[in-house]
């Protein structure tokens, strides 16, 4: 192997990177030596070293708590390593040994003292329910519904009441199914047998996770099958230590978890760019030509079918698709276009770069395109030496390998957890068409003179209303992703939304934005907070879709319009500049504020609304729900 | 290419234990060395497992008192074990 004449040398040069005082290269050089070395070892080593990159290279912090039944510690360090990789800093707790119920019950236990944005609920099959994994277990037929029942109401209680005392999320594994069961061959001839009543089980936990807010079951059993039940478990490790799994299954254990911690602290990708020759297709378009290019149904080009198969999946997911690649633009467009094993076609491309450029200088401009950061971007590509130079050009960018097989490309797209979502509202679904709209939006731009002529060609209907259930998940999502157009950059969970809405001072208000060319859907939030005669505006954040097209104004005239009527006398907000918020930064002067205070951390701005309203742009068309409150 | 399984074993046990290679000889136990609890215990045998592709069996791990047992113990399952 040639990692271990590599690695010793991986390992000085993280060291004398940080000691160099040069974080970013010393991330990227541990985040390789982990890539070459990942394992048991390793981790502490690489824990150890982004401790001290701590505050030098940005790094999101999440507290972890483990509510289990069996040894989780050997698994901790792989999860921090692999999560330190991914730009998340995890602070783990983990709960006593088979006392989580306990623990949940009590509310003044070290779980909740330890104040975790998420919990594990990981409890094996043979601890709730050991009449279902004793081999010597002797059911009678009645005795199963009553395990299931009394099994799914003890869940069910955990659940519920984890989720009146924290509003942190919960990972609830779902119960693992025996190997061999008691019954053997039997048992799969009855309904009733061990297998049925865990899937029954199982089901009833989808359910119940599927009644409370962010609770999310991790499918434990599909985990477990997918790597082989016989190879996942080890008996020995099981008797000696309680620990079920076997060493060189650790890492899933800890990369399934990465797949719930990803979207919970913000680390995903909203896009996909790929590569178009050796990636998508086999052979190279420009030599090979039309009927040269592998891609069909059968091997080999079937392999390359199962990766764009994987992208579609990947679009109706939320997630944008984009190309970028080295080619004569026409030739490429042209097998996109009509080449009959193409799955994907050009208009599941959000944004597409065929041209002999510098693939980095490409990103940038599919990111701009896009409207959105490059630490957005994911970028695969068959070719290494892409890779890598890309990883060091943009290490904001995410770079998902591909193995040397090309059957293995899909599994490669499939494993990585950037494009894991927990919940998928409307606006996800939708997102390929909406881009779509939007160039045909930029296309028509160009046809006027000036910008208000657009604006009214556009025919922009704005809806400002105060957020309902069935806006709560993506008003909430808006918080924790809009970057750019938020002044002041506060993430707020569902909860803390329902909350914030139940006050009487406060107004959570959502705006949804329509054309000519289609739905934008909701798009902006604004959040506000009377005191005495002010109204503080706490929250104001708009998609980057809609940036730059005057329904910002519209919704801020929304505001004051609303203040007024609640006698309110000022309009006030503070602007909290961050790195990626500058497009925010002038709104409030240029709308007519008065600096009022400054400080470290930003500007307060305040509008004398005794001056009047502000006018909502003529050619906006406002229409303004109420919704119980003004 | 490959190096020594001592030179293996020390590299693991240089990272697992956090203390520079150059502390660790075939007599370092957990007397010797501070970090070498119960639980890194379990994560040694966890390390090696992984590293070798070999299973340890409860006696084994019983028996791994110093590094030197522990270059011992694999040398020779490694030696019996197919490959």
């Amino acid at each position: 192997m040639t990692s271990t004449t590599q690695t010793p040398d991986l390992r000085s040069e993280a060291d004398r990177l940080i000691l160099q005082g040069t974080p970013e290269l010393a991330s990227a050089c541990l985040s390789e030596f982990w890539r070459k070395n990942v394992g048991t070892a390793a981790a502490p080593f690489v824990v150890s070293r982004f401790e001290q990159l701590r505050g030098k290279v940005p790094l999101v912090p999440f507290r972890l708590v483990f509510l289990r039944s069996f040894t989780v510690e050997p698994v901790i360090p792989l999860l921090r390593a692999e999560a330190f990789v991914r730009g998340v800093d995890l602070a783990t707790n983990i709960g006593e040994f088979n006392a989580f119920a306990q623990e949940i019950l009590d509310s003044s236990s070290a779980l909740y003292k330890f104040e975790p944005n998420a919990a594990v609920l990981a409890a094996q099959t043979s601890d709730v329910a050991p009449d279902l994994w004793s081999p010597s277990a002797q059911l009678s037929p009645s005795a199963v519904p009553e395990i299931v029942q009394r099994v799914s109401e003890s869940f069910a209680q955990w659940i519920r009441v984890f989720r009146e005392r924290s509003s942190a999320a919960m990972i609830v594994h779902s119960l693992e199914q025996r190997a061999c069961p008691s019954a053997g061959v039997l048992d799969a001839q009855q309904d009733n047998g061990q297998s049925a009543a865990i899937q029954q089980i199982n089901r009833e936990l989808v359910k119940i996770a599927s009644q409370h807010r962010n609770v999310y079951i991790l499918d434990y059993d599909g985990l477990v099958a997918r790597h082989g039940r016989l190879r996942w478990r080890d008996q020995r490790k099981w008797l000696i230590a309680r620990m079920p799994v076997s060493a060189d299954h650790l890492i899933y254990l800890a990369r399934e978890w990465m797949r719930f911690l990803v979207p919970l602290s913000g680390k995903t990708a909203k896009v996909l760019v790929t590569d178009l020759d050796n990636t998508l297709w086999g052979g190279i378009i420009g030599e090979d030509g039309m009927n040269g290019i592998k891609l069909g149904q059968e091997y080999p080009g079937a392999a390359y079918q199962e990766l764009q198969r994987t992208m579609l999946d990947l679009a109706r997911r939320g997630i944008l698709l984009a190309v970028c690649s080295k080619n004569n633009p026409d030739d490429a467009m042209e097998a996109l276009r009509s080449h009959p094993g193409m799955l994907l076609k050009p208009k599941d491309f959000a944004a597409i770069r065929i041209n002999w450029s510098d693939k980095s200088q490409n990103l940038h401009e599919i990111a701009t395109e896009l409207n959105l950061g490059l630490d957005s971007l994911a970028f695969t590509d068959d070719n290494p030496f892409e890779r890598e130079q890309l990883r060091q050009l943009l290490p904001e960018v995410h770079i998902i390998d591909l193995p040397e097989d090309p059957l293995g490309y899909a599994a490669a797209v499939q494993d990585s957890p950037l494009f894991e979502r927990l919940a998928l509202s409307e606006e996800d679904q939708q997102r390929t068409t909406m881009y779509a709209a939007q160039r045909e939006r930029a296309h028509a731009e160009h046809n006027f003179q000036c910008k208000e002529d657009f604006f009214r060609y556009l025919e922009q209907e704005a809806e400002v209303a105060p957020v309902s259930p069935a806006t709560l998940a993506r008003v909430a999502q808006l918080t924790q992703k809009t970057n750019q157009f938020n002044l002041t950059t506060r993430r707020f969970t569902e909860q803390q939304i329902t909350e914030m809405a139940a006050r009487p001072e406060c107004q959570v208000l959502s705006i949804k934005v329509r054309d000519r060319f289609g739905d934008h859907g909701l798009v902006g939030v604004a959040i506000t907070k009377d005191e005495n005669e002010t109204c503080n505006i706490d929250t104001l954040l708009l998609s980057c879709r809609v940036i730059g097209r005057t329904v910002e104004t519209a919704l801020l005239s929304q505001l004051a319009t609303r203040a007024l009527s609640r006698r309110c006398k000022r309009l006030c907000g503070w602007f909290l500049p961050t790195k990626k918020n500058a497009p925010a930064r002038d709104f409030y002067s240029q709308h007519g504020f008065e600096l009022a205070q400054q400080n470290g951390n930003g500007s307060l701005w305040s509008f004398d609304l005794s001056r009047g309203k502000i006018a909502a742009p003529e050619w906006v068309k406002v229409i303004a729900a109420n919704g119980g409150k003004r | 290419m490959t190096s020594s399984i001592f030179d293996q074993i020390r590299t693991l046990a240089s990272d697992l234990f956090a203390i520079p290679p150059s502390q660790i000889d075939n007599a370092s136990s957990p007397e010797t060395i501070e970090s070498w609890d119960s639980v890194q215990h379990l994560n040694l045998v966890l390390a090696l497992e992984e590293k070798f592709h070999l299973q340890l069996m409860p006696e084994e791990i019983e028996q791994m008192k110093t590094i030197g047992d522990v270059v011992k113990l694999v040398e020779g399952k490694l030696q019996t074990a197919p490959s």
